[in-house]
């Protein structure tokens, strides 16, 4: 096969990447249209545990993997709680405050605790290395990446498809009112949206160790890129944020591959190209 | 508006008179104040602290008198590349201070701006990173300490195409000093006979190298040279190369020190074996006067010194020193006058601060990397020495 | 506003133009660090040219509701413009001055076509996007702009011939002073007129404008051309004091210090912009002297305390207190 097609992997693996860190912010925007800027601080809070839990506690890195998620998803509860809860009604701009002051207090907590170098993981052997495969090397780790990412999108869609919760939060994020008329507790269900995606955020950053780096300035980095992933696939929309970053993991790497003078700027102009011909996103509403 | 303008007029004057009387000789000091400028918050924190770490190190062993006077320190934090900041705290740390030397800057922004004050203020300046060839030139009161780029990338450029490579496809991060550094590289490389089959630039913050070490692979050169800046990026290098299938037995692959440094290595793991780099110091160089270095700083501070501790420890001694020889004096004349010429063994060689261009001359050290108990470590294999700065004697002539 | 018997619209707009005691003392107390603080004067020049900066994206934000992530693309357009002038030999200040808003409003003026069309997230991921590729251009054209080096060899000729910029800073701070003086005269006079009070209609209920005969697309456009316009004397002001410009002037933290600056002020005020570059300046010059690895830390929480006790921004929370204890101010 063409080499190509493993660099195409590569992008593929990127993008699955992406889609953990932003599906999270993509529910939760659409529901409840909180913006929260904080989000990529619960990812990074993930990533922290597992560097912590493996490297001073010797745990194995699957095992780290739940407690990212789990540490995550409490923080974001703690938070909801004492901050998030009074700020619905408030206007963009303030929830934009608000969350931008928790990222700077998380940046600087991290900084302090763990010191600003780059964190090293050492994956378990059995992740490591490639396999050869029809000519090409594939990543063991990449596979990894996305085998994980695609179950996760199926248990996704199957429970917001097939349970009634899920049903419940289809209705909240298509009619926010209409849903509490008809009776469905949308701030319990919202805080627990909320709970999960940060969730999610927190095994993104888990994982996204090996192949990003983890720093404490990764809750601004990434926050760009999670931001083009929600708007490009739409708001409240699982499928839109997994479209969205197919489409950008891809368009990156193979611009790089074909057109390295314009890498920075592809996906920027993808995005803007994007959004210009579908504002409310690839498979939002309105 | 005329309200302003008189009152312009009359804080010109009165400006004016502060300054005089500021820079007058009536300041009776006994100490000798030097402002640290460095990017303590955001992205190149780390640098900060280990440069700040080893500063901190030479004052503990050598004490804070020097030649009578003793030695205050005031830190500035810029936050990153900040060059209206930088030069706002070198202006605030003059005039508001009143330090006697600046010193730190790690980054080239922030040194290029500050070297304006400098030479308006006639203030010695240590530049104790930031490796850009043209900072020396910006203010006839800089010393720098530190190395520049085209002394690692054309040295090894030069070495390489020495010791049986002959064709080399390049890649770098698309900005200032990735380019400097190509350019240095692909001069050292080519006027020592090699051929350089292709190269490329990438973005500053990429975090996937696959598609661009594909690309080097298609070629088939004998080494693939790559710089990029510290941080996550060695490490995804690392991985590309391992993914890709680069066999360093068949193709080196060669760099400058980021690409292999301590956090580097820890997390390529054996995807780093093998790899050839260029540095002016690593924690491993086997001289005793390092081994004391080194076993000071781990005691000190739990970890080992990188390229910015040796920056920041060889820029102190250079302060000390200069104090020492001007008995004293603290204007920039002096000090530069006793900077220029001063020779020494630092932990990490000799160096000397070439008279003429008040830049560094050092011994390019050429390591591989290879596995040492159950670590990965860069050892030195070969050396290069009196490298003195290509592009200023370039200038010349 | 409220607190007055019913007039007609003459009068009322009459009343809000015409200047108030408290704005009479804030501008007295900018020529303060001239006496109080003289060692402070190239600080108090920056955040004069951070205030000059606000105040045009609070003409777009906080009168217009056109949020926008990528506002320093303006600001980095002028401060290039009028560092090549200065590099290319020709370092006059007040002309450079005039050259970097050309530069500067031509750009808003094109980008403005795009901006128009787009609301809520798509408009502000557009102007994110906008001020991204306009850094990686910049970084990529470093032949023109000094790449990551930053632009070398400028030199600022003395204001008049006569006032030469000085190491304490006096020239800096007069001149960055006035300009914003003058520049805030006319933004006030802009947002107290009609054209103003369509910006506002406009921010409110976007979709009635037309049906009372306001041209929407054409206003937004105006003031986005006038934001950028001012923005680019904002960066030339700032590449001209400092005689350094580098790739961050483009870049997307400036970006958002700005929109953090404003909605800290408070937006739609005009004076809620100046005090939040004030507050949003000192506040990180003095808690990055006290603490250099952990301010972060402290303006989070300078941010989070703003948000929850004043709404709307500090001046916001101050007019609110204002009116409840019957003051007007």
């Amino acid at each position: 096969m063409p080499p190509v097609f493993g660099v195409l992997f590569d992008g593929l693996a990127y993008g699955m990447l992406l889609f953990l860190l932003s599906v999270g912010l993509s529910v939760t925007l659409g529901m409840m249209n909180f913006v929260n800027l904080a989000h990529c601080s619960f990812a990074m809070l993930g990533g922290y545990v597992t560097v912590t839990l493996m490297n001073g506690y010797g745990w194995p890195f699957f095992a780290t993997l739940p407690a990212a998620f789990i540490a995550a998803a409490l923080a974001s509860v703690v938070l909801e709680r004492v901050f998030f809860r009074r700020f619905y009604n408030a206007g963009d701009l303030d929830q934009c405050l608000l969350t931008i002051g928790i990222v700077f207090i998380s940046i600087a907590s991290a900084a302090y605790i763990y010191g600003t170098i780059q964190q090293p993981v050492q994956l378990p052997s059995y992740l490591r290395g490639s396999i050869a495969f029809m000519g090409l090397n594939l990543g063991v780790y990449r596979m990894f990446l996305i085998g994980t990412a695609l179950l996760i999108t199926i248990v996704l869609v199957v429970a917001l498809e097939t349970t009634r919760f899920g049903a419940q939060v289809r209705a909240a994020v298509n009619n926010q009112r209409m849903a509490r008329g008809l009776g469905i507790d949308v701030d319990r269900l919202f805080a627990v949206t909320f709970a999960l995606g940060s969730g999610l955020a927190g095994l993104g950053g888990a994982l996204a160790i090996e192949i990003v780096g983890l720093d404490p300035s990764f809750a601004l980095t990434y926050l760009i890129y999670v931001l083009i992933v929600v708007s490009v696939g739409g708001l409240g929309s699982i499928a839109g944020s997994f479209a969205a970053a197919m489409v950008l993991g891809v368009s990156d790497v193979a611009g790089k591959y074909y057109v390295p003078a314009l890498g920075a700027f592809l996906i920027y102009l993808v995005m803007i190209v994007l959004l210009m011909w579908r504002p409310t996103g690839l498979f939002g509403r309105r | 508006m005329r309200k302003l303008l008189g009152g312009k007029s009359w804080c010109g004057l009165a400006g004016l008179a502060l300054a005089l009387a500021g820079f007058g000789p009536a300041h009776a000091q006994d100490a000798v104040k030097i402002g640290i400028i460095l990017s303590y918050s955001g992205q190149f924190a780390d640098t900060a602290a280990q440069m700040d770490n080893a500063i901190k190190l030479y004052v503990k062993q050598h004490g804070d008198v020097v030649a009578g006077k003793r030695i205050e320190f005031i830190r500035k934090d810029t936050g990153g590349i900040a060059p209206d900041i930088a030069k706002r705290l070198a202006q605030e740390l003059i005039v508001r201070e009143h330090v006697d030397i600046l010193a730190g800057f790690a980054l080239t922004p922030n040194a290029l701006a500050a070297a304006d004050v400098s030479a308006e203020a006639k203030k010695m300046m240590v530049v104790m990173n930031a490796a850009t060839s043209i900072i020396t030139t910006k203010s006839p009161y800089i010393a720098r300490t530190s190395v520049t780029t085209p002394e690692l990338n054309q040295t090894l450029g030069t070495w390489a195409a020495q010791h049986g490579v002959k064709t080399a496809y390049t890649m770098v991060s698309d900005y200032g000093p990735g380019v400097d550094a190509e350019g240095a590289f692909h001069l050292g490389f080519k006027e020592a006979g090699g051929e350089i089959v292709g190269s490329v630039r990438f973005p500053v913050s990429n975090p996937d190298f696959s598609a661009f070490v594909q690309r080097a692979k298609d070629l088939n050169p004998d080494a693939i040279y790559i710089w990029i800046p510290g941080g996550t990026q060695p490490a995804a290098v690392g991985k590309a190369l391992a993914e890709r299938g680069i066999d360093v037995a068949k193709t080196k692959v060669m760099g400058q020190d980021v690409l292999t440094d301590e956090s580097a290595l820890k997390s390529m793991g054996d995807a780093g074996l093998g790899i050839i780099t260029a540095a002016h110091y690593d924690y491993n160089h086997d001289s005793p006067r390092n081994h004391e270095f080194v076993a000071a700083y781990n005691n000190e501070f739990h970890r080992n010194p990188d390229i910015f501790s040796i920056g920041g420890y060889d820029g102190m001694h250079l302060i000390y020193e200069a104090l020492k020889k001007t008995g004293g004096k603290t204007d920039g004349d002096s000090l530069i006058a006793a900077a220029k010429g001063m020779s020494w063994e630092s932990p990490r060689g000799p160096i000397t601060i070439d008279p003429e261009t008040r830049d560094i001359i050092l011994t390019v050290y050429i390591r591989r990397v290879e596995k040492v108990g159950d670590g990965l470590r860069n050892i030195e294999f070969d050396k290069v020495e009196n490298v003195k700065d290509p592009v200023k004697a370039r200038m010349k002539n | 506003m409220s607190t007055q018997a019913i007039v007609g619209p003459h009068a009322a707009l009459q009343a809000q133009i015409r200047w108030r005691w408290s704005e009479t003392v804030f501008w007295l107390a900018t020529l303060l660090p001239f006496v109080l603080t003289p060692n402070y004067l190239v600080l108090a020049s920056q955040i004069a040219i951070a205030a000059l900066f606000v105040l045009s994206l609070d003409l777009i934000l906080g009168f217009c509701g056109i949020i926008s992530l990528g506002h320093a693309a303006y600001f980095g357009v002028g401060a290039y413009a009028a560092g090549l002038a200065s590099k290319w030999g020709w370092g006059e200040p007040l002309s450079g001055l005039l050259i970097a808003a050309v530069a500067a409003g031509i750009f808003g003026y094109l980008t403005s076509f795009i901006i128009v069309r787009f609301r809520h997230l798509a408009l502000i991921m557009i102007t994110l996007g906008i001020g991204l590729v306009l850094q990686e251009a910049a970084n990529s054209a470093s032949w023109l702009t000094g790449g990551f080096d930053g632009l070398q060899g400028i030199h600022t000729w003395p204001i008049f011939g006569k006032f030469r910029f000085d190491l304490y800073g006096y020239t800096a701070y007069g001149y960055a002073l006035a300009v914003l003086f003058v520049i805030f005269l006319v933004a006030r006079r802009l947002m107290h007129s009609p054209f103003g009070l369509a910006l506002r209609g406009i921010r409110e209920n976007g979709q009635r404008m037309p049906a009372i005969g306001a041209p929407t697309h054409a206003h937004i456009r105006t003031i986005y051309t006038i934001a950028a316009l001012i923005a680019g004397i904002a960066g030339a002001l700032l590449s001209q004091t400092t005689e350094t410009v580098s790739l961050e002037v483009l870049g997307f933290q400036r970006s958002a210090d700005v929109v953090v600056m404003l909605i800290l002020g408070g937006t739609g005020r005009l004076y809620g912009g100046l005090i939040g570059a004030v507050v949003y300046m000192v506040a990180r010059d003095q808690l990055s002297g006290l603490n250099p690895q952990f301010w972060y830390f402290w303006i989070g929480l300078l941010l989070i305390a703003v948000v929850m006790i004043l709404p709307n921004g500090i001046l916001g929370g101050l007019a609110l207190l204002a009116r409840k204890a019957g003051v007007k101010p």
